[in-house]
């Protein structure tokens, strides 16, 4: 191989390729955590959190790949939102999950958030929903 | 109920990032476009107004970057963590939930702990106590009170880095006292 073909190019399919293929690696690792965690809120820690690392080397190998600047801004953008929306869908599904008792409570260590549901669910009974942990207390 | 309204310094922040992504979603970032954009996210911001979020009024652009970096470093641990987690404990794995007591009691910074908490695998805010502002977390492989206990001090450390970058004075002397004891 000559020192020309050696350029830039090549550096830049390289690193594209190393981030796609481990971007792939955590879409996988989320599949695997899926069917492998045995309650609803471990299988969301697989289900959301792959996509913020895998999404971010996808789209830094599709912004190397294509070679323009103005792809970047739109790639940033649609990364940012990603991080703005995957914490918020998680946490309501969590919270509802753990409302509706979706999880195993032998596969918990500790649970410091059981004691303040018993004693929100005691004064105010299961029917209110919209309250939080706190309404108890007030 | 009429709101209190705020002053354009304020809304800027909001305006600014509108008009970037009008920009990016057209990908021209001509005078004319950005001109235009700008005239939309005014529109924008009057005709929807939401309550305003209310700033620390500061942000420490030289500590946003290295917290930026440290998180990307985290995230990238944690996903791998996550993974051989998934491929090796399975079904068997021990996880817990924390209750983590905050120092800051604004909106603005319960919510960026919590989202920064969030987006680093293998911790998910389960509830969050306003009143308090205390936020109850899932995390995955938490074994032991030890873990526990690790789990509160990264949650801990993740506001700290936040007062630094964007809190109140109040809470950046309030926290450096802390620390500094």
């Amino acid at each position: 191989m000559n020192p020309e073909t050696f350029s830039g190019d090549a550096v830049i399919d390289a690193v594209s390729a190393v981030f796609m293929v481990v971007g792939a690696l955590m879409s996988l690792a989320a599949a695997v955590g899926l069917l492998r965690f045995p309650d609803l809120m471990t299988r969301m820690h697989a289900a959301t959190k792959p996509q913020v690392l895998g999404l971010f080397l996808l789209l830094f190998a599709l912004g190397l790949q294509m070679r323009t600047w103005w792809v970047w801004p739109v790639l940033v953008v649609a990364w940012i939102f990603q991080l703005l929306t995957v914490p918020v869908s998680a946490h309501m599904v969590g919270r509802a999950g753990y409302r509706t008792k979706h999880l195993h409570p032998e596969l918990l260590s500790t649970d410091e958030l059981e004691a303040v549901v018993q004693q929100a669910a005691g004064k105010s009974g299961f029917t209110e929903d919209d309250g939080d942990a706190a309404a108890g207390r007030r | 109920m009429s709101r209190r309204r705020i002053s354009l310094r304020q809304e800027l922040p909001l305006l600014v990032w509108l008009v970037i992504v009008w920009a990016a979603l057209w990908q021209n970032f001509s005078p004319g476009n950005l001109l235009f954009g700008a005239l939309i996210a005014v529109l924008v911001a009057r005709l929807f107004y939401l309550p305003p979020v209310e700033l620390g009024g500061r942000f420490n652009v030289l500590r946003a970057i290295p917290f930026g970096l440290h998180f990307l470093t985290r995230v990238v641990a944690a996903s791998f963590q996550v993974l051989f987690l998934a491929v090796a404990k399975g079904p068997k794995v021990i996880s817990a939930v924390v209750a983590v007591p905050l120092r800051s009691h604004s909106d603005l910074l319960v919510t960026a702990t919590g989202h920064v908490t969030a987006l680093i695998p293998g911790s998910l805010v389960v509830e969050v106590d306003r009143s308090t502002s205390t936020l109850y977390i899932h995390g995955i492989n938490v074994r032991n009170a030890e873990d526990a206990a690790q789990v509160r001090r990264d949650v801990r450390n993740t506001e700290a880095g936040l007062i630094r970058i964007m809190g109140t004075k109040a809470e950046l002397s309030a926290l450096n006292q802390e620390l500094g004891s």
